[in-house]
């Protein structure tokens, strides 16, 4: 079996080398350095721009502004396009905006010979504003008389959904019932990925050609088309390696103004590179979320009754819109089923930075409330936190009519299970939580909710080509890129494995997709790669099967139903005969002088399943009560995603999401100027994302439960290791202190405030233990 | 690529005081993890820069004839913290300086850069006003040495005499401060690395010869104001006294008497004011306990 095993990265060595080719790597020599003129004000209208001075400067090719750009407004989101009009994107933007709406918005550019001379020109501009009021509260941009931000959005309401189950209103009239409320934040945070977005484009024989750092080159095709008004076969995107995206690239980012860009300069290459402060504020953030969760729960700990309101918070522009409330929204009854469900999301214009897809697309922010919620409520029936979950969580068997996903093992329980033995639950539970000096010790846990894949929200479909090499090794591709996570190597294992080929290095997987080479692939987004590449690899493996064994029945006089391929050479079934290697035959097939034949296969899969994938997440953290501090000590995560294809891989998978979800527990999150709307701390120091020396050693563990709908028994695994973290970790903090604090991040200043008013700090102060 | 109008290298001391009296406009530069990042912003853009950062002569720890410690100002971090001098006399200079931002940071940024920066939130800072170094500045007139706080005039504004061409050359600890001088740096900072101080205390005593009492006890904060301060209120409530755990607190609460911590969104005055408190009372106590004391 080569899927399963630990196996190096295809890309590992370049990677480590720096070999390996950025966008950076592949710009023209000669290509114009584009610099973007954002908006200093958080809502208003652009009056002017006089560049008057920045076209002065030596170096400075051109100043285009919002009053230059087509009137043509677009939609950014990296879905797949859908045929129904009613399910398309909200087309709100411009390439530049007269109506700005956040600080960060883009007015104009300047196209310069080098960066000094764009960015001296970026200065030089003078733009006059006609400010308005700005809002950046979710709640009071709904408020009657808040600032209008898109004029077709009363109340800023993007949208509105609904999930109900039951009489809410008839079932909390229960006699008994206890009611567990509360209200739960998160912050605005961002990807931070170590490569910034950037992407250059040309002309090429009157086609626009884009080579950008994105997750989704075929989707981003098809909106520089609809942005640019311009045919799509017009349009050419290269996706060469990129430096993680973690979402913020499953969005169309600047390549549609760089694309427009090289048109207005006669087809010369021009070259947009995001700076980190951009990145920031001006690419996407993750929504921040508030939760109203109301949970009315029997004395025997069964869940009668929950009703939940979600306030999604979307900033200036629509990108993926209400899809990241909507997915929080109908998971909370999944995840607990109970018999009444009244469930309300809104997700809203603000003028924030444009909110778009993250890493868990939601589920961070929903299992940080409903996690929350749920310790509050095992606490306030006196029973022990896992046992109220293992009572109340989806079972075994567990149907959800509208994906079709069955839970078709009792995957929480085993999860759980496996992560409190690891991590010796039930005695550090009894143990922890009675600490009375200043450094406090706590334990907790949390799971979470997750699928794979977009179906049947949206098309679900892998294309594939693979091509049988002289020298007996296949090449692949597809759309679904290497964005870091790993793909390419699991792509390998698995076009290996379904072939019959030796090992996986008998695979080379083409890492760059082109659109005008690639087969048709929406990209890399939803944990969904291995899975939905899965079922493409093995219809495709199974069209060059049957070539090559075909090709072999010539050559070998045996039948096609009595010949196999096993590690790169085709046998005779009945006696394991090898009968020819795949060079032999691959050599033969070439160069017969009577009957050539280029052996390769190319088929599109349509997937029209989705798999559940859970799991949870344990934490121990010690709180330095007087310092305000609270450190994680040990950290366990325990998955479900199916058969693990490269374990190496799956547990750097995990690592990365603890990591990143504790940094959205304890200390990331994007601060604005409550008088200006200013973004405070756009930049790698005032925004605190955790360290190696913010983590203790990072756990991860899998429970393999083969997915029956898989060719290779996989599910997710890319987001689900960030979505449980926080509440764990709050969970944890509230063992540790007796303090429940439902907002993260849980950072000193939220410790201090939080302390105090429970009355553990001044305590601390003079405590004689002085640890 | 930097937005740089010239570049000036300076070969010796007296070069850069000649380079700096024919470009009075120009600014210093020697790791440049601070100019080059403003530059960067587009806050110094545009200007002319004089490098020191070749001159050998002012690198590197020394002791001089009557044993005061000289760290040359273009002394990296990294070098400072390994350095066995600094070891030995002042250890916590190099912890503290060992808790600058990351590892590339502290192998470029130097100590003079550091210092000449004038903000309150250099991890050197605190350290160097708590051990009362001095500053050594060469200019057209030759050496000049004033106290660090002193040299310290405002945010962002250190006496340095750019008409006279005056560089900083040098940090001196006198051998009078550090003799018999033991002393515990703590940073503060919302995350364990990679981090600017929200609030800096560092602490150093001199215990009596029976290791009964406390002879000398300095101790002085960075971001407690606009520039590192001294807190004089807690000193005196330790300067003299038995080691015991009321002094401690007493001591760490008078703190809040001298000190002036401003309300920011990266901290409130509250949340500085409590934390001051509490690093003070760590700080005393580990540096008594280094300087083999013990708290009754």
């Amino acid at each position: 079996m080569i899927v399963g095993r630990r196996e190096t990265r295809v890309d590992g060595y370049d990677k480590a080398t720096g070999r390996t080719k950025y966008y950076e790597d592949r710009m023209p020599a000669n290509a114009l350095y584009v610099r973007i003129k954002h908006s200093e004000i958080a809502h208003g209208f652009v009056k002017s721009v006089d560049a008057s001075a920045a076209e002065k400067i030596p170096g400075v090719v051109k100043v285009l502004t919002c009053f230059d750009v087509p009137d043509i407004p677009f939609a950014t989101a990296g879905h797949p396009w859908s045929m129904d009009p009613g399910h398309q994107d909200t087309a709100d933007r411009h390439l530049l905006n007269q109506h700005v709406r956040y600080w960060g918005d883009d007015v104009a550019v300047v196209i310069a010979e080098n960066e000094v001379a764009a960015n001296q020109g970026v200065r030089a501009l003078k733009v006059e504003y006609e400010e308005l009021p700005f809002v950046l509260d979710v709640q009071k941009a709904m408020e009657d008389g808040a600032p209008q931000i898109h004029d077709e959005f009363p109340n800023n309401i993007l949208k509105h959904t609904t999930n109900i189950k039951g009489n809410y209103e008839e079932a909390i009239k229960e006699e008994g019932l206890i009611k567990v409320e509360g209200w739960y934040e998160t912050p605005t945070v961002q990807h931070a990925h170590i490569e910034n977005h950037g992407c250059f484009a040309y002309m090429e024989n009157g086609r626009i050609v884009v080579v950008a750092s994105t997750q989704i080159p075929h989707i981003i095709r098809r909106i520089v088309g609809q942005a640019l008004c311009r045919p799509w076969g017009d349009i050419e995107i290269i996706k060469p390696y990129i430096g993680g995206g973690f979402g913020n690239k499953q969005d169309a980012l600047y390549e549609p103004l760089c694309a427009w860009c090289t048109t207005q300069v006669g087809g010369r290459p021009v070259r947009i590179d995001c700076s980190r402060e951009e990145t920031f504020v001006s690419n996407r953030v993750r929504h921040a979320i508030r939760y109203h969760i109301v949970t009315w729960v029997r004395k025997d700990g069964k869940i009668a009754a929950r009703k939940v309101d979600v306030f999604s918070n979307q900033g200036a522009y629509a990108s993926h819109g209400h899809s990241i409330a909507a997915k929080g929204l109908n998971a909370f009854p999944q995840h607990y089923p109970c018999p009444v469900y009244e469930g309300n999301a809104w997700t809203v214009y603000t003028n924030r930075p444009a909110a778009g897809a993250m890493r868990g697309y939601g589920m961070p922010q929903a299992s940080f409330a409903d996690e929350a919620n749920i310790d509050d409520c095992a606490i306030a029936v006196g029973m022990d936190p896992m046992e109220f979950r293992r009572l109340n969580i989806m079972p075994k068997g567990f149907h959800d009519n509208f994906s079709g996903n069955t839970n078709y093992y009792d995957t929480y329980r085993e999860c759980m299970a496996k992560g409190a033995e690891i991590i010796d639950y039930e005695r550090k539970r009894r143990e922890y939580g009675h600490d009375t000096g200043n450094i406090r010790r706590g334990i907790g846990l949390a799971t979470f909710w997750y699928n794979t894949a977009v179906y049947p929200i949206s098309l679900e479909t892998s294309s594939n080509r693979m091509q049988l090499n002289l020298d007996g090794t296949v090449t692949m591709q597809c759309g679904e890129t290497e964005i870091g996570q790993g793909a390419d190597t699991a792509y390998a294992q698995m076009t290996a494995q379904a072939i019959g080929l030796k090992s996986y290095k008998d695979v080379h997987v083409i890492s760059c997709q082109d659109t005008d080479i690639t087969p048709t692939g929406t990209g890399a987004y939803a944990s969904r790669q291995t899975y939905v590449v899965g079922f493409s690899i093995r219809q495709t493996a199974d069209l060059l099967r049957e070539k090559i064994l075909k090709y072999a029945s010539d050559l070998t006089r045996q039948a096609v139903y009595n010949m196999d391929i096993v590690d790169g050479n085709i046998i005779r079934k009945e006696d394991k005969l090898v009968l020819m290697s795949l060079k032999e035959l691959a050599m033969t097939a070439q160069y017969n002088p009577v009957h050539s034949e280029h052996i390769t296969a190319e088929s599109t899969y349509t997937i029209r399943n989705n798999a559940y994938s859970f799991g949870c997440t344990f934490v121990e953290v010690e709180v330095d009560i007087a310092m305000c501090k609270a450190q994680v000590t040990r950290i366990v995560n325990v998955h479900d995603c199916g058969k693990v294809i490269n374990p190496a891989l799956a547990e750097a998978q995990v690592h990365g999401g603890q990591s990143m979800a504790i940094g959205f527990g304890l200390s990331e999150q994007l601060i604005f100027d409550e008088k200006t709307g200013k973004p405070l701390n756009n930049n790698l120091l005032d925004y605190k994302l955790s360290t190696f020396m913010d983590h203790p050693h990072l756990e991860g563990y899998f429970i393999e439960n083969p997915e029956p709908t898989s060719p290779f028994g996989t599910k997710s695994l890319g987001e689900p290791p960030a979505c449980s973290p926080a509440a764990a970790i709050r969970n944890a903090i509230l063992n540790a202190t007796g303090v429940a604090i439902n907002r993260i991040p849980i950072n000193p200043h939220v410790l201090f405030a939080e302390l105090s008013k429970a009355g553990l700090i001044h305590d601390c102060w003079l405590d004689k233990e002085g640890k | 690529m930097y937005d740089m109008k010239a570049l000036y290298e300076a070969e010796s001391v007296q070069h850069a005081v000649q380079l700096r009296l024919e470009h009075p406009e120009a600014q210093i530069i020697a790791g440049g993890s601070d100019v080059l990042v403003q530059m960067r912003e587009g806050k110094r853009a545009g200007k002319e820069l004089i490098s020191i950062y070749m001159i050998d002569a002012m690198r590197g720890v020394s002791l001089d004839e009557d044993e005061n410690i000289r760290i040359g100002s273009l002394t990296s971090f990294s070098h400072i913290t390994r350095d066995p001098i600094i070891q030995k006399y002042i250890n916590v200079l190099g912890e503290a300086v060992d808790q600058v931002g990351s590892p590339q940071i502290r192998n470029i940024g130097t100590i003079g850069g550091n210092t000449c920066n004038g903000v309150t939130s250099a991890d050197s800072a605190s350290t160097l006003h708590a051990w009362e170094a001095i500053v050594e500045l060469t200019g057209v007139n030759g050496i000049r040495r004033i106290p660090i706080k002193d040299f310290y005039i405002k945010a962002g504004v250190v006496d340095i005499r750019a008409d006279e061409g005056e560089i900083q050359t040098a940090i001196l600890i006198p051998k009078a401060s550090y003799e018999n001088t033991f002393g515990h740096y703590i940073k503060y900072g919302m995350r364990n690395a990679m981090e600017i101080a929200s609030l800096g205390c560092s602490v150093n005593v001199r215990l009596s010869a029976d290791k009964q009492t406390i002879d000398r006890c300095r101790i002085a904060y960075g971001v407690a104001g606009p520039v590192p301060m001294r807190a004089p209120s807690a000193e005196a409530v330790a300067n003299g006294s038995a080691m015991t755990e009321e002094m401690v607190n007493e001591f760490a609460l008078s703190v809040l008497s001298d000190i002036n911590p401003r309300d920011s969104w990266r901290a409130s005055k509250a949340f500085r004011q409590h934390i001051a408190v509490e690093m003070a009372r760590r700080a005393l106590i580990e540096s008594i306990h280094r300087a083999g004391g013990e708290i009754k």
